[in-house]
């Protein structure tokens, strides 16, 4: 490149002027052009996953994340004024479906759905994402159960609603097998009873966990002990009155 | 043999003084940027956002540049009379043909080994070596298709949109075959010629999607039956797309 090029005087006056000329209208042009305005767009209608992985080029897994990635964009401070609680939260669910079924082995729909899309105040649209993540728990327990952990969670805390976080619980206890789930996620149920009042149920679980010799750690041993003795109080000073 | 491995050498030497070694340099910098930036703004799996976005775009970017190298090569060749000279020495046309392949594989090979190296990063490296052994003979099958239309198109343009068709058709037509197939397809029968088509288009090409795959990087490398299966059908293509080549070379009045 350097010992074929002529010098730099070699070009003409004018040339320089051109360029120089050139170069400062397209920054004059682009710096009086106004900031790119926000606009406030809903959702446009879900892909079909089979056109997602179309699209992907073979790369389900780049593409699941990246869809992933728009549609976070649809939120306040992204180009658009509409906050995602103002969604349409059917499309959204159709949206996480479809990233979903992209790459089924990513968990980042669900975090998203249970953490960030159910933190709104408008009840009906927390419980679309509890109940999204819910219906896909069932289609790979051992490696979505995070996830209804934290919808049970969102249903006892946020919306105060006990029997969905039991149901929520009680599944979770039920389907995930893998010995790396957590015990605490196994155990939500139990404690989910106990606030429900529901005491024997909660007596006979908690015994059966103990009983069943899964607990490895004394510290738990020694913790679900003293809950189950606490319960058996409760539960004769009931019977008591 | 010795002149297969002087053209190869030729070839690789070739490369290494082009602008090739900075245009991956600038791929890599690139995808590290891009895969930077992304990081920041996703609110999980950040880790494997990085890697699969990175291996990609890798994957792309490589396949685009050791198409473009090829065909830039083989036409220069050409015009500069360089084969010419090369086929009036006593070389058969078999012997330059499989000389420039071999110069592309290791081109292509040593173009992988750049893109892998990052991997690590984001994978374990038995499965970032899995990917980039796949990418390295994707590269070649990439390079023997621009190869052949090269010789056949002699011509760079046409010889890249040709080798750019083939390799995207190649990544997506499994896709594409189950939107074909799926239930929302409707029973017409111009939808079953439509089928039929997808269907023998699909028997005539490889099977790109099952390979380099960003999943291997996040999930784990798949075992060692299925890699080498996915790998050997890469193998039988590029063989086929070579001889293939050598036939038309062999047919061609120069």
């Amino acid at each position: 490149m350097s010992g074929t090029e002529r010098p730099l005087a070699s070009v003409p006056a004018w040339l320089w002027a051109a360029l120089v000329a050139s170069m400062a209208a397209q920054v004059a042009l682009q710096s009086l052009r106004p900031p790119p305005a926000a606009g406030a767009q809903d959702l446009p209608p879900a892909p079909r996953a089979a056109a997602l992985r179309a699209a992907s080029l073979g790369e389900p897994a780049a593409a699941s994340r990246l869809t992933m990635l728009y549609l976070q964009s649809f939120d306040l401070g992204a180009g658009n004024r509409l906050a995602y609680r103002n969604l349409d939260y059917g499309r959204l669910r159709e949206w996480l479906q479809v990233i979903l079924d992209t790459d089924p082995r990513s968990n980042y729909p669900l975090f998203a759905a249970s953490r960030i899309y159910a933190d709104v105040e408008d009840d009906a649209k927390c419980r679309q994402m509890l109940d999204f993540v819910h219906q896909a728990f069932f289609g790979d327990p051992n490696r979505r159960w995070a996830s209804l952990a934290q919808a049970a969670l969102t249903a006892k805390y946020r919306l105060h609603d006990l029997s969905l976080a039991k149901q929520y619980s009680a599944d979770l206890q039920r389907l995930t097998t893998d010995p790396a789930v957590p015990l605490w996620a196994k155990q939500m149920e139990i404690f989910i009873l106990e606030d429900l009042n529901e005491l024997d149920a909660a007596k006979i679980m908690l015994g059966g966990l103990l009983a069943s010799g899964k607990l490895q750690d004394p510290g738990e041993r020694r913790f679900l002990q003293g809950r189950l003795e606490a319960i058996e109080k409760r539960l004769a000073s009931k019977h008591r009155r | 043999m010795r002149p297969v491995l002087l053209i190869a050498r030729s070839t690789l030497l070739e490369a290494r003084r082009s602008a090739l070694p900075w245009l991956v340099l600038a791929l890599l910098a690139a995808a590290l940027a891009l895969v930077a930036f992304l990081s920041q703004v996703a609110v999980t799996e950040g880790r494997e956002l990085q890697a699969a976005f990175a291996a990609a775009l890798l994957r792309a970017g490589a396949a685009f540049l050791i198409a473009a190298h090829a065909s830039a090569s083989i036409v220069r060749d050409a015009n500069d009379k360089v084969l010419e000279l090369a086929l009036a020495m006593p070389i058969s046309r078999s012997r330059y043909y499989l000389g420039k392949l071999a110069g592309f594989a290791a081109t292509g090979a040593l173009l992988a080994l750049a893109c892998a190296l990052p991997m690590p990063l984001w994978a374990p490296p038995a499965a970032a070596a899995a990917w980039g052994l796949s990418l390295a003979l994707e590269l070649l099958l990439v390079a023997a298709a621009s190869l052949f239309f090269s010789v056949t198109l002699s011509s760079v343009l046409p010889a890249l949109a040709a080798t750019g068709a083939l390799y995207l058709l190649s990544r997506s037509l499994a896709a594409i075959q189950l939107l074909a197939h799926g239930p929302l397809a409707e029973p017409t029968w111009s939808q079953a010629v439509a089928r039929r088509a997808i269907d023998g288009v699909a028997l005539v090409l490889p099977r790109l999607d099952l390979v380099t795959r960003s999943d291997w990087l996040l999930y784990g490398a798949p075992s060692a039956a299925g890699l080498g299966a996915a790998l050997g059908a890469l193998a039988v293509y590029t063989a086929l797309l070579a001889a293939a080549g050598l036939f038309d070379f062999h047919r061609r009045d120069l």
